[in-house]
């Protein structure tokens, strides 16, 4: 239910949903620090992190910012920018593989030298 | 909870034919090129994370409490800044200003509780030369700060304009496009507390 009918263009305010994600907000705040003190090994806390810093981040867009139900060219510019964002996660991953490959090469030498030696 | 009956804004005719207004999709192409911004540096962070040797955790080198405290306070001024938009619409001006003076307040006191926070590094010697993991912290929350105070001169300019400019037909875009901004700073502030003082 919309408290106020808004002007052509912007969007309606609606105070009962905003009193209800500030209540979400804070709730999973304060599990983002319990999860924290749980003190999980990095495998599960880093997840475990960033998932619920997505949902509340996700909240704050959806209905703050008033994402939920906007125009369809914003939603193009932030498609286009999620696949830039899309190609900065794999950068992290490129960065991986690389330092694999140079931790693997020494022993692929080594592999070689000794089939050089069977010879 | 229902605000009082009043008389809703003056209709704006979309002055574009892609039916968004110029002033949302400036906003919104202006935050886009803040998540690159922000993007680039956080990538930096994992990827010098990556090829840390090793790397405190957030509780051992940091203040997890003030940060927590400050993310209620970040997340309070929020939904105080769509509280004065809602008032906005209403043609409500005192609640408008009521609302964006709180929001104006805890954005002070964010800053305040995070000038304390530096204090407490700097009187410990830590500075952002003092490791990769102080340089990290320093450069993505002193960022941070950098936009809270932009938000402070927006949403100060905006309480000012409000005693002549309240019922401009632009004003109500005006405060929408702040608010966006707010909200934006908030959500950079939501992924960093984790990211940097807790996981």
């Amino acid at each position: 239910m919309n408290d106020a009918a808004a002007p052509h263009g912007h969007p309606p305010p609606n105070v009962k949903l905003y009193m209800m994600i500030f209540a979400a907000l804070m709730a999973l705040t304060v599990l983002t620090v319990l999860v924290s003190y749980l003190h999980l090994p990095r495998s599960l806390g880093i997840p475990a992190g960033l998932l619920i810093a997505a949902v509340k981040g996700g909240l704050v867009a959806a209905f703050f910012m008033h994402l939920k139900g906007e125009h369809k060219l914003i939603y193009a510019c932030l498609g286009i920018l999620l696949f830039c964002a899309l190609g900065f996660c794999l950068m992290p991953l490129d960065v991986h593989l690389v330092r694999q490959e140079s931790l693997h090469a020494p022993v692929a030498a080594q592999v070689a030298a000794l089939s050089a030696e069977r010879r | 909870m229902s605000l009082p009956q009043a008389a809703t804004a003056p209709a704006i005719p979309a002055p574009v034919s892609s039916g968004v207004s110029n002033a949302k999709l400036g906003i919104w192409l202006f935050l886009a090129s803040e998540v690159m911004l922000f993007s680039t540096l956080f990538t930096s962070y994992v990827v010098l994370r990556m090829g840390a040797a090793s790397w405190p955790r957030g509780w051992e080198a940091l203040n997890v409490p003030l940060a927590t405290l400050n993310t209620i306070v970040l997340i309070t001024s929020s939904v105080s800044m769509v509280m004065a938009y809602a008032r906005a619409v209403q043609r409500d001006l005192p609640g408008f200003r009521k609302y964006m003076a709180i929001t104006i307040g805890l954005a002070y006191l964010f800053l305040i509780f995070k000038c304390y926070e530096y204090g407490s590094h700097f009187e410990h010697n830590e500075w952002p030369s003092t490791s990769i993991f102080h340089a990290v912290y320093f450069t993505l929350t002193g960022l941070h700060c950098l936009h809270v105070i932009g938000g402070i001169i927006v949403n100060s300019t905006l309480y000012w304009m409000s005693g002549k400019n309240f019922d401009h037909p632009l004003f109500l875009g005006r405060v929408e496009a702040a608010g966006l901004y707010w909200h934006f700073v908030d959500i950079v502030w939501i992924f960093l507390f984790p990211a940097i003082y807790l996981i």
